[in-house]
C-alpha cells in the first residue's frame, strides 16, 4: 500500500514538473524565455556532472571543456557541412561522450585533488588548442552561424512553426532545452536508481568494498565520464545553438568551475537540486549586478555566497530537501 | 657548409626559461607550503598574491619607500592569510576534499572581485626590487632581476627548511599537518599551526607577486592568473609536498616550455600553456608524487 | 581436492618480505583459522587471495584453476567473498542496499532472507553507518553472503566484540558453514574463538608458516608458543 503511495507521489511530482515547464513561457517575457533556456542548458550539464561527481565521486573541473567539444562539433557541422542546427545535437553529445571516455582513462589512476588538477588542466588547455586548429575552428574569431550558414539556424526569421503551432524563436529555444533537459533527467534518474546507480555510489563510498562486491572500477568510472560527457556535449551544443556563435572564449575555465559550483550548490547526489543549482549559477551574477554595478562586485558576491554555502550547507540545496523529506520517505518505504 | 648548432641561442633561451620559471617558483612554493601544512590546494593563492601586490602598490603610491612597502606588505599578507584560515578554512577543515576545493574557489572570486572593486581596472606599475640592467656573459644576456628572483626563491626554500627542521615552531607545524589528532594530545594548538601555515604561504605569495609584477611592463588584476597555472604545473612536477621541488620544478618547467616553444615549430606561443598542462598530466600519471615528493602508501 | 590452495606464495614490499613462501590449503567445508602475532602477514595473505595485490612469486588456485589471472573485481564472481578488519561500509547506503550490492556480480540467496538470517529485520531501510559497530559487522556479513560464495574470508570478525558477542559469533560461524554450505577461512587474534571452531589452524610469524594442524596440536607447538611469547 505504501509502495503504491510512493509511486503515486512520484508520478504526481513528475507530471507537475512537466506541466510547470510547459506553462512557464506564458508567464514570462520573451526575453526571459531565452534566459530560462540558458538555465536549461546549465541544468543538463550539471545533471551529467552530478552523475560523475555526486554519484561516482570523481571530481571534474573540466566539464566546461566537454561542453566546448559539443559546442564546437555543432558549430563545425553547421558552418562547414551545412547541417541543420538542431540535428547536430545527438552527434555533439556523442563526440563529447567519447572525449569524456578518453579523459576517464587517465582518471583511473588519479583521484581526489589530483583528478581535480588534471581535469582543471584540460579545461585551461582547450581554448589554446581551439585557437591553434583555426582551419576547423575559426581560430580566435570562432564560427558564426549568421555569417556562414544562416539558412541552418532554426527560427532565424524570428518564428518557428512546429506541427502547425507557431512560436517565437526564444520560446522555441526554451522548449527545446527543457524538453531535452527533462528527458535527460529522467534517463539519469532511471540509470541511477538501479544496479548502475548503486555501483556508482559504491565506488564513491568505498572503492575497496566496491571491488569486493564485484564492481569493475575501470569500466564504471570511464562509463560515468562518458555519460557525463554526453550530457555536457548536448548542453554545449544547445549553448551554441542559442547564441548562434562560438569562440574559444565561450567556454573558459571559469565555466568549468561554475558548473562544479552549480552541482555542489544544487546538492551532489540530488537530482532535483540540480534545478536550483542551474538557477543559482545563471542568476546570482545578475542579482549581484543589481546590488552594485561596480566592477568586481558580482564576483565578490559570488565568492562569498559559495563560501557561505559550503560552510553552512555543504550538502547544498538537495541536501536540505533530502533532510526535509527524509521522515516522509522513510515512512513511505519502511515496513513496521 | 652546414650551420653549426647555435649554442649561444640555446643558452639564451634556457636563461629566458629560467627567468620565467623563477617568477613561478615563489608562488609554487606558497602552494606547496599550504598543501603540506593543511593538505589543501589553494586555488586562490594567485589572487591573494595579486591582492598583496596591489596593497604594495598602494603603499608606494602613498609615498612609502619601496623596501618599507615591501616589508609592510609581507606583514599584512601574513596577517591576511592567517585570518583567512581562521575564518573561512577552519569551519571546513574536516570536510571532504571537494568542499574545501569549492571554498578556495570562492576565495578566488572574493579576492579577484575585491581587488577590482577597490582599485579600478587600469594598469599600474611597481618598481623593481633589483636592477634590470642586462648583464652579458658569453653572449648570453640576463638581468640581476632574474637572478634575484631565483635567489629569493632558493633562499625561501632554505629558510623553510631551517624552520621545519630546526625550530620548535617548525616541528609543531609539521606535526599538526601530519597528525592533528595526536598533536593536540601533546599540547600543540593545531588550529594556530594551520593558520600560521596559511599566513606564511600568503606572505610568500605576496613576495611572489611583488617580484613578478615589475617584470611586466604594467600589471592589472589578472596578472597572477597565468602565473598560478604555471606554478601549479611546476609544483606538481617537483612534488606537491616538496618545497625544493616547487622551485626546481618551476625552473625546469620554464626552461622546458621555452625551449619547446622555440625549437618545435608548431608549438609556438599558442600551445605553450597546453604543453605545460600536458606535463602536469604526464607527471600525475607516471609519478604522482613528482620529482622530489614522497610516494603515498595506502594500507588496506 | 582442496577448494583453495596456496603454493609458495610470496609478497615483498620494498625490503620487507610480508609473505614468505607460504603453502597451505583449505578443504571444502572446512573452517580454517589463520593466526599469528601482529604484522605476521595474515591480512596480506587475504589481500593476495582477493587479488588486491599480486604475488611476487607462487601460485593461488581456487576450485581447480589459478586465481592469478582474475582481476580484483572478478574474485567474487568466482565464489570468494570477504569481510574487512575495519568494517568497510558504503556510507550512503541502507542495510538493504548493502545486501543488494552484495548481489551485484553474483547472486546467492534473496536479500530479505539474508537480512532475516543475520538478524537485521526491521533495519533494512536504516542507514548502515548509523548503526552500532556490532550490527555493522553483521551488515558486512550479509553483504558477503549475498553473493552466494563458496569460500568466505573473515578478517578478524571478533574485533571489537565483547565476550558474549564472541561466543555468539562462534556458534554463528559454525551455523553459517552448515546453512550455506560454505568453506570459511578466518584471520583472528581471539584465540578462544579460533581454537573453539576451527577444524585446522595455520600459524604465521613474520610472513613464514611456522605450524599447521588441529587447534590442539598447534596450541602445544613449541614454535608457536615462542612466536607469541618470545623465547625465555
Amino acid at each position: 500500500m505504501r509502495r503504491v503511495l510512493g509511486i503515486g507521489a512520484g508520478a504526481l511530482v513528475a507530471v507537475g514538473a512537466v506541466a510547470l515547464v510547459a506553462f512557464i513561457p506564458r508567464l514570462v517575457s520573451d526575453f526571459h524565455s531565452f534566459d530560462l533556456a540558458l538555465v536549461g542548458v546549465y541544468f543538463i550539464a550539471i545533471v551529467g556532472l552530478n552523475l560523475l561527481t555526486g554519484y561516482t565521486g570523481q571530481i571534474s573541473l573540466g566539464h566546461g571543456a566537454l561542453m566546448a567539444i559539443g559546442g564546437y562539433t555543432t558549430a563545425i557541422l553547421v558552418t562547414h557541412e551545412h547541417w541543420r542546427d538542431v540535428w547536430t545535437i545527438p552527434l555533439a553529445g556523442l563526440v563529447a561522450g567519447v572525449v569524456g571516455f578518453v579523459i576517464g582513462l587517465p582518471a583511473l589512476r588519479l583521484s581526489g585533488l589530483y583528478l581535480a588538477l588534471a581535469t582543471f588542466g584540460f579545461a585551461v588547455a582547450l581554448p589554446s588548442l581551439l585557437k591553434k586548429f583555426s582551419g576547423l575552428t575559426g581560430g580566435t574569431d570562432g564560427l558564426s552561424f549568421f555569417e556562414k550558414a544562416p539558412g541552418q539556424v532554426t527560427g532565424i526569421s524570428g518564428t518557428v512553426t512546429i506541427f502547425g503551432h507557431s512560436m517565437t524563436q526564444n520560446h522555441f529555444f526554451y522548449y527545446l532545452t527543457w524538453a531535452i533537459g527533462l528527458v535527460g533527467f529522467a534517463l539519469v534518474w532511471l540509470i541511477l536508481r538501479g544496479r548502475f546507480g548503486r555501483a556508482f555510489r559504491a565506488i564513491r563510498d568505498s572503492e575497496i568494498a566496491a571491488v569486493s562486491t564485484g564492481v569493475n572500477l575501470a569500466r564504471n568510472k570511464t562509463l560515468a565520464f562518458a555519460i557525463s560527457g554526453v550530457y555536457a556535449g548536448v548542453a554545449g551544443s544547445l549553448f551554441v545553438i542559442l547564441r548562434e556563435i562560438v569562440t574559444p572564449l565561450s567556454f573558459s575555465f571559469l565555466l568549468s568551475i561554475t558548473l562544479l559550483v552549480g552541482a555542489v550548490v544544487g546538492g551532489l547526489g540530488s537530482l532535483p537540486g540540480m534545478v536550483l543549482g542551474a538557477l543559482f549559477i545563471k542568476y546570482l551574477p545578475t542579482v549581484s549586478t543589481h546590488l552594485s554595478t561596480r566592477p568586481g562586485a558580482p564576483d565578490f558576491v559570488f565568492g562569498v555566497a559559495i563560501i557561505l554555502i559550503m560552510i553552512l550547507l555543504p550538502t547544498g540545496a538537495g541536501g536540505l530537501i533530502g533532510r526535509a523529506l527524509k521522515p516522509l520517505t522513510t515512512w513511505l518505504y519502511t515496513r513496521p | 657548409m652546414p650551420l653549426a648548432f647555435d649554442w649561444t641561442q640555446l643558452a639564451q633561451q634556457t636563461v629566458i626559461g629560467l627567468s620565467s620559471g623563477g617568477t613561478w617558483a615563489l608562488l609554487a612554493l606558497a602552494l606547496v607550503l599550504i598543501y603540506r601544512s593543511t593538505g589543501v590546494v589553494n586555488f586562490a593563492q594567485g589572487e591573494m598574491a595579486m591582492f598583496s601586490t596591489f596593497i604594495a602598490w598602494s603603499l608606494v603610491d602613498h609615498g612609502l619607500s619601496y623596501w618599507t612597502a615591501f616589508a609592510l606588505t609581507i606583514a599584512i599578507s601574513f596577517g591576511g592569510g592567517f585570518a583567512v584560515e581562521r575564518v573561512v578554512i577552519r569551519p571546513v577543515e574536516r570536510a571532504p576534499v571537494l568542499t574545501v576545493v569549492i571554498v578556495t574557489i570562492g576565495l578566488f572570486f572574493v579576492f579577484n572581485g575585491a581587488a577590482r572593486w577597490h582599485w579600478s581596472t587600469e594598469t599600474r606599475t611597481l618598481p623593481n626590487a633589483f636592477s634590470t640592467r642586462p648583464i652579458h656573459v658569453a653572449g648570453v644576456a640576463f638581468s640581476i632581476q632574474d637572478l634575484g628572483n631565483i635567489a629569493v626563491s632558493l633562499g625561501m626554500v632554505l629558510l623553510l627548511w631551517l624552520l621545519f627542521r630546526f625550530t620548535k615552531l617548525g616541528l609543531a607545524l609539521r606535526a599538526a599537518a601530519v597528525n592533528p589528532g595526536e598533536s593536540r594530545l601533546v599540547g600543540i594548538r593545531v588550529s594556530w599551526m594551520l593558520a600560521i601555515g596559511w599566513g606564511l604561504a600568503a606572505a610568500m605569495g605576496g613576495v611572489a607577486g611583488m617580484l613578478a609584477a615589475p617584470a611586466l611592463a604594467s600589471f592589472d588584476q589578472t596578472f597572477m592568473q597565468p602565473v598560478l597555472l604555471y606554478a601549479f604545473a611546476g609544483a606538481v612536477l617537483g612534488g606537491l609536498d616538496s618545497p625544493l621541488g616547487a622551485v626546481v620544478g618551476s625552473l625546469l618547467l620554464g626552461v622546458f616550455i621555452n625551449l619547446i616553444g622555440n625549437y618545435v615549430g608548431w608549438v609556438g606561443n599558442v600551445l605553450k600553456l597546453p604543453v605545460a598542462l600536458a606535463v602536469i598530466l604526464g607527471v600525475l600519471l607516471v609519478r604522482p608524487e613528482g620529482i622530489f615528493g614522497r610516494p603515498r602508501v595506502r594500507k588496506v | 581436492m582442496a577448494l583453495l590452495s596456496l603454493e609458495h606464495l610470496t609478497r615483498r614490499f620494498g625490503g620487507i618480505v610480508a609473505v614468505d613462501s607460504v603453502t597451505f590449503d583449505v578443504a571444502d567445508g572446512e573452517i580454517v583459522g589463520l593466526i599469528g602475532p601482529n604484522g605476521a602477514g595474515k591480512t596480506t595473505v587475504f589481500n593476495l587471495i582477493t587479488r588486491l595485490y599480486s604475488p611476487n612469486d607462487g601460485e593461488i588456485a581456487f576450485d581447480g584453476s589459478s586465481l592469478l589471472r582474475t582481476p580484483p573485481h572478478g574474485v567474487v564472481k568466482r565464489g570468494i567473498a570477504r569481510t574487512f578488519q575495519n568494517v568497510e561500509l558504503f556510507g550512503s547506503m541502507t542495510v538493504l542496499e548493502h545486501v543488494l550490492m552484495g548481489r551485484h556480480a553474483r547472486r546467492g540467496r534473496g536479500a530479505r532472507e539474508l537480512i532475516e538470517y543475520t538478524g537485521l529485520s526491521g533495519l533494512a531501510h536504516r542507514d548502515a553507518r548509523e548503526l552500532p559497530y556490532g550490527v555493522q559487522k553483521r551488515v558486512e556479513l550479509a553483504r558477503a553472503l549475498a553473493s552466494g560464495p563458496r569460500l568466505l574470508l573473515l578478517d578478524e570478525p571478533a574485533g571489537g566484540l565483547n565476550h558474549e558477542e564472541v561466543q555468539e559469533l562462534g556458534s554463528r560461524i559454525r551455523h553459517l558453514r552448515d546453512d550455506f554450505e560454505l568453506t570459511i577461512l578466518l584471520v583472528e587474534h581471539h584465540m578462544g574463538l579460533v581454537m573453539g571452531i576451527a577444524d585446522r589452524v595455520h600459524v604465521l610469524d613474520f610472513g613464514v608458516l611456522i605450524a599447521t594442524g588441529t587447534p590442539a596440536e598447534v596450541q602445544n607447538d613449541q614454535a608457536v608458543i615462542e612466536a607469541y611469547l618470545g623465547t625465555a
